[in-house]
């Protein structure tokens, strides 16, 4: 049973995270991203950005982890392995771009349980180390009520 | 100019196995259950699925593709419906994306911004429920 003391709360922000320019490529080629702002830093630059430009939904990359180690985290008490991904949505105050050093804040925004089914909405608020909003990632995910599967 | 009714070049995309082994490298998210068809069919799955998240990026690409780069993207937003089964051939799954232009306004920062509903389609059947992207366009 999911702890429900941690709604409303934030987790400590992380230490911030250097997005890799060759990170940016590997990420973009794993999805069939070929568009050159995010491969070729040349263009990027004549696009006007500071380096390859991440695809909209590079944030996973960061933030799951962190996710992942809450989730696994015994104190909080979800069952990770009966987990599915309701859904995700992803705000850019700004494109990420390799060299952005970015920190990650977790905010367990609402838990609720229907039918020994247990619903957990995350919202990430990743920013730059001068504290400006880079991006909020929002996700749901859902346990199967015990017996399901 | 973007106007409402709009749609967009669709996409039509095959996904393999490789495919996953290789976005699970690059996201970081290696669950079995996108690699293992013991682990998967074991979790009630009816093989092994590709990540919501490839497919949520893979669908992203019709907006991208579409608007130039990716920098144009202001959100995206959608809902897991059903899963992508990869089966562990040459060929994979093939996802079928699809979208058109439901609205458009400005924002703050007084952009042109245009809402685009997307569908990605898996024999037949949709896998991604109201998904929605918003990307900045140009306004002349």
């Amino acid at each position: 049973m999911p702890d429900v003391s941690y709604v409303g709360k934030a987790l400590p922000p992380t230490a911030p995270y250097r997005v890799g320019r060759e990170k940016v490529r590997e990420f973009a080629l794993a999805i069939g991203e070929g568009a050159s702002v995010c491969l070729d830093v040349d263009a990027a630059r004549a696009a006007g950005h500071p380096d390859v430009v991440a695809p909209p939904t590079f944030a996973v990359t960061f933030t799951m982890p962190v996710i992942e180690a809450f989730l696994r985290d015994p104190a909080f008490g979800w069952d990770y392995l009966r987990m599915v991904h309701g859904d995700q949505s992803i705000t850019l105050y700004r494109p990420i771009c390799g060299g952005d050093d970015l920190v990650t804040t977790i905010h367990v925004d609402d838990l609720r349980t229907r039918g020994g089914s247990h619903m957990l909405t995350l919202r990430c608020e990743v920013a730059d180390t001068d504290g400006e909003r880079v991006a909020t990632t929002k996700l749901l995910l859902v346990t199967a009520a015990e017996g399901e599967s | 100019m973007t106007a409402v009714g709009d749609e967009l070049p669709p996409l039509s995309l095959r996904v393999t196995r490789a495919d996953l082994v290789r976005y699970a490298g690059a996201s970081g998210d290696f669950n079995p259950i996108h690699w293992s068809d013991r682990v998967a069919t074991s979790a009630g799955l009816p093989g092994v699925i590709a990540h919501g998240m490839l497919t949520m990026a893979l669908a992203g690409r019709l907006v991208t593709d579409w608007a130039g780069s990716p920098a144009a993207v202001r959100s995206y937003g959608v809902r897991f419906t059903r899963p992508v089964v990869v089966p562990d051939d040459d060929d994979g799954a093939l996802v079928e994306i699809s979208g058109k232009v439901t609205g458009i306004s400005e924002n703050d920062g007084g952009e042109r911004i245009a809402k685009v509903a997307i569908t990605a389609a898996f024999e037949g059947k949709t896998v991604l429920g109201r998904a929605i992207a918003e990307v900045a366009v140009r306004s002349e």
